[in-house]
């Protein structure tokens, strides 16, 4: 770092004084160019070699280590390889450990933190020496010929290449994270009974005689819960969110616009865990009581509730995507139907409401995606048991739910168990990836037709 | 015409114009209605929150006359800090309790005579004691922490009605509340234990504090990682890139990254940070770099936004005087558009305060009293801690989860008024 800087100042320097006789305004660039030159020579080698060496070197260690183990141990399958491994290094750590450390152990993990020291100390010397052999090349290069601004332009473009791509790794990153897990649970249990079995007990049993630990990952139940909790959010936020929407570009003046417009947006703004917490310990007892008072049985846990919260949380999604959509309508469209006599609203319902239709098919597509991937508000108010019901006075559970539940807390990776939230995560991935792709490409498609 | 009846229809017209304007206004009223629901939702929501929570911020305390014995907390009279630490103050707050009430005898009675006080008082008698060693011997008059039981009947969450079988305090408990309410020795005093302290078992103890600081270093890593990835993307491709099939890609991409459901964020975080890379579990490191990846499509969307909003003439302007492209962008068109990305940096980072899904997934629901020190630290978010709270069964946890909620809407409200005012004061029209 520091040598960097001094490779910045030391080029700059250069060119300030002047190089060969020549003065400062014969360099083709300006100063700052060439120390930018240098310090780009000093860093970039250097910090290409930190990366691949903090890549190599847990491996090379645990090679090394493992090598030296004495034979008895040596022999050991690889996961109980894994675990000694383990212990050696949290013995080195001071954590604790699964059990007595043997002499063996101690050794190795002498052994472990030694290998540690040197190879630190070599990395330290290896990227000083490459820094300063950088500088020591650039400094040499800095010439008045040198076109330093051109090299050093192209290396922030590239830089510039490389952040936009992270983009495009993220989106690689979970698809790939998430299959190889999915992959692994489906080497267990066929992709046919995930999809398309009823029963969902995740879990499995630890001893062969348990009761009630079938170890059933059928997803049907989660789908259709899923799929309620989202319709009845639906069914509340379509309506209000369209008819405000509505309101709001036709009807509302200026100044009514001017605050309700943001005041609705406020909704979008709260946290999802608030809306969670306020369907379980507001709407959901609510809901009781005035079932109860009807003679309905109504489960505090109800679809009903987390899908009237999870509605309210989606209104102004719906309502500013369709206020936008709404707005593009040309108003020559408007005009003319005007001119043939019809009122407002007939206006609304039979000319304006049929050519922002499919703007607002996506906009609702969008808001869909939304409810299912909601999590906070289903795991705070929806049911834990899969129940394959659609009664939405009863518990139902959700995707989103099931991943928190069976990832939370502690866990093993080897387990179907854990593996399941991956392979519903896959689900989840691909199915609002695929809305989202739909209802993007109708926007467009609808935005292109007005333009 | 081709009608054969104009007058009919004429007519016809005619008649369906009330039913028409009926239709009209009843249409209009709908409208009306479903945005009157929306707010009236808001508003509901608000009042509720508030009435659940603003009690949350007193906190019930007892005057007891506490006589600090020499014996008792420093018998050799060295005032070691170590030793004075180490006395037994809940003991001095029992004897306390047992001269206001000299009738209490029995065990029983006097355990539950005891148990109108926080576990937390000695804790805060002890601290008292530390910061001004002279008080030992003296007597003192101490505001102890009241259970959070006590607490709830004093602010009237809970009701005296109910059997005693259901309640959780006993006859004999509110009997010596209300000798003490009687003396005015019972009093709600502004709670400092809920904005310094981590989280507790026992509500009247629990507090934001170190939910606040993990959000902190949350937001923080998020920030540093999010925001200079963001910007140089959007400067990529609003001013670099030629449109070609890899931006599109790009484009595509973040458009999707910004539906993808957060908690699939989480399942890449406990995959890819916490196995496959080996971070640690419940850091507010990985849960930024979760938060990060998720802001990103906002960051760049904003940036992108900004740069469209510079005007051509300045770009040509710097070029025609002889700038570099890079020098163009870097020095004249960046510091223009710097205040819209960062309005759109805050809002994303509003966002990402209030997001807790993939925290979940990456462990950070931890039960965590002390304060983390550094990012690696475990720590929880100020949303985890509201769903961990929203969770515990007892009724003073309920105002505190609506408490705590309060505070963070209250955060998002600060960030979000300086978004506006960020946009407002630099607003530039060209």
């Amino acid at each position: 770092m520091g040598l960097t800087l001094f490779g910045y100042l030391m080029g700059r320097q250069r060119a300030l004084v002047g190089f060969g006789g020549k003065r400062s305004s014969a360099f083709h660039s300006l100063p700052g160019y060439y120390g930018g030159y240098v310090a780009l020579w000093c860093a970039i080698p250097a910090l290409a070699i930190l990366a691949l060496w903090v890549i190599a070197e847990p491996v090379l260690i645990e090679r090394a280590v493992i090598a030296a183990l004495p034979d008895d141990l040596q022999v050991l399958p690889a996961q109980r390889l894994g675990l000694v491994y383990n212990d050696i290094r949290n013995l080195v750590s001071g954590n604790i450990l699964s059990g007595e450390a043997d002499a063996n152990i101690l050794a190795a993990a002498e052994h472990y933190s030694r290998l540690k020291a040197n190879s630190r100390l070599l990395l330290s010397g290896v990227l000083f020496v490459l820094a300063f052999a950088g500088m020591l090349w650039s400094l040499a290069r800095v010439k008045p010929a040198l076109r330093a601004r051109i090299h050093v332009e192209g290396v922030v473009e590239y830089l510039l290449v490389a952040a936009s791509a992270v983009a495009i790794l993220t989106t690689i990153g979970i698809f790939l994270s998430v299959l190889f897990e999915a992959l692994r649970f489906f080497s267990e249990i066929s992709p046919i009974e995930f999809l398309f079995g009823t029963e969902w007990s995740p879990q499995t049993a630890i001893r062969e005689d348990q009761v009630g630990s079938s170890g059933a990952f059928g997803a049907i139940p989660l789908f259709a819960g899923t799929l309620l909790i989202s319709g009845i959010a639906m069914l509340v936020a379509v309506p209000v969110g369209l008819m405000s929407a509505i309101y709001l570009s036709e009807y509302a003046s200026g100044r009514v616009r001017s605050y309700a417009k943001p005041l609705l947006e406020i909704l979008a703004g709260i946290p999802t865990v608030v809306y969670g917490y306020f369907a379980a310990l507001t709407v959901g007892p609510m809901l009781r009581d005035l079932g109860e008072s009807f003679g309905f049985v109504v489960a505090s846990e109800s679809a009903l509730g987390a899908g009237l919260v999870m509605g309210i949380m989606i209104i102004p999604f719906v309502s500013s995507l369709s206020d936008d959509v709404i707005n593009a309508v040309p108003q020559a469209l408007r005009d003319g139907s005007y001119g043939l006599g019809a009122t407002k609203s007939e206006t609304i319902r039979q000319v304006v409401f049929p050519a922002a239709l499919p703007g607002i098919v996506g906009a609702v597509l969008l808001a869909v995606s939304r409810a299912i991937g909601e999590t906070m508000i289903v795991v705070m108010a929806a049911g834990l048991s899969a129940n394959l019901t659609a009664n939405p006075f009863e518990a139902v559970t959700t995707v989103t739910v099931q991943i928190v539940t069976l990832l939370v807390g502690d866990q093993e990776f080897d387990s179907a168990k854990t593996l399941a939230a991956f392979a519903l995560g896959l689900v989840l991935f691909v199915v609002t990836l695929l809305l989202n792709v739909v209802a993007l490409s109708v926007v467009r498609r609808y935005r292109e037709q007005y333009e | 015409m081709n009608n054969p009846h104009p007058a009919g229809l004429k007519d016809l017209v005619a008649r369906q114009i009330p039913r028409r304007y009926r239709a009209e206004w009843l249409f209009e009223k709908a409208g009306l209605g479903a945005l009157v629901v929306g707010l009236g939702f808001l508003a509901f929501f608000f009042y509720t929150l508030v009435m659940n929570g603003y009690t949350a911020f007193w906190q019930s305390r007892i005057a007891l006359d506490v006589p600090l014995t020499a014996a008792v907390i420093d018998p050799d009279g060295t005032r070691d800090v170590d030793l004075i630490g180490q006395a037994n103050y809940q003991g001095l707050l029992r004897d306390a309790l047992r001269t206001r009430f000299p009738e209490v005898t029995a065990r029983g009675e006097l355990r539950s005579l005891f148990a109108l006080l926080s576990p937390g008082a000695s804790f805060e008698l002890r601290d008292r004691v530390l910061t001004d060693p002279s008080v030992i011997g003296s007597a003192v008059e101490f505001w102890a922490v009241a259970d959070d039981d006590v607490d709830m009947l004093i602010k009237g969450h809970s009701s005296r009605d109910v059997p005693e079988s259901d309640r959780r305090l006993s006859d004999q408990q509110l009997a010596w509340i209300d000798a003490l309410q009687a003396d005015g020795a019972v009093e709600k005093r502004f709670n400092r234990a809920f904005f310094t302290s981590g989280d507790s078992r026992d509500p009247e103890l629990a507090g934001i504090w170190s939910a606040t600081v993990g959000s902190f270093f949350m937001l923080l890593v998020t920030l540093v990682l999010s925001f200079p990835l963001g910007v140089a993307t959007a400067i990529y491709l609003e001013e670099f890139a030629a449109r070609s099939r890899w931006t599109d890609l790009i484009e595509v991409n973040i458009n999707n990254l910004a539906a993808v459901p957060s908690i699939v964020f989480g399942l890449l975080g406990l995959a890819l940070f916490i196995n496959l890379f080996g971070m640690p579990r419940s850091a507010p490191l990985v849960g930024g770099l979760v938060l990060s990846l998720m802001t990103l499509p906002v960051i760049i969307i904003a940036s992108r936004a900004a740069l469209t909003a510079v005007p051509p003439s300045i770009r040509e302007a710097a070029l025609g005087v002889g700038a570099s492209k890079m020098q163009m962008v870097l020095h004249h068109v960046l510091p223009l558009a710097m205040p819209g990305m960062l309005t759109g940096a805050i809002i994303g980072m509003a966002r990402a305060l209030g997001e807790s899904a993939p925290l979940l997934m990456i462990g950070m629901v931890a039960f965590i009293v002390d304060t983390p020190q550094s990012p690696v630290d475990p720590a929880t978010a100020l949303p985890v801690q509201v769903y961990l709270w929203a969770d515990s069964p007892e009724r003073a946890f309920v105002e505190r989860t609506s408490a705590a909620i309060l505070v963070l809407l209250v955060f998002l409200l600060l960030m979000n008024a300086v978004a506006v005012i960020l946009r407002k004061r630099f607003e530039q029209r060209f």
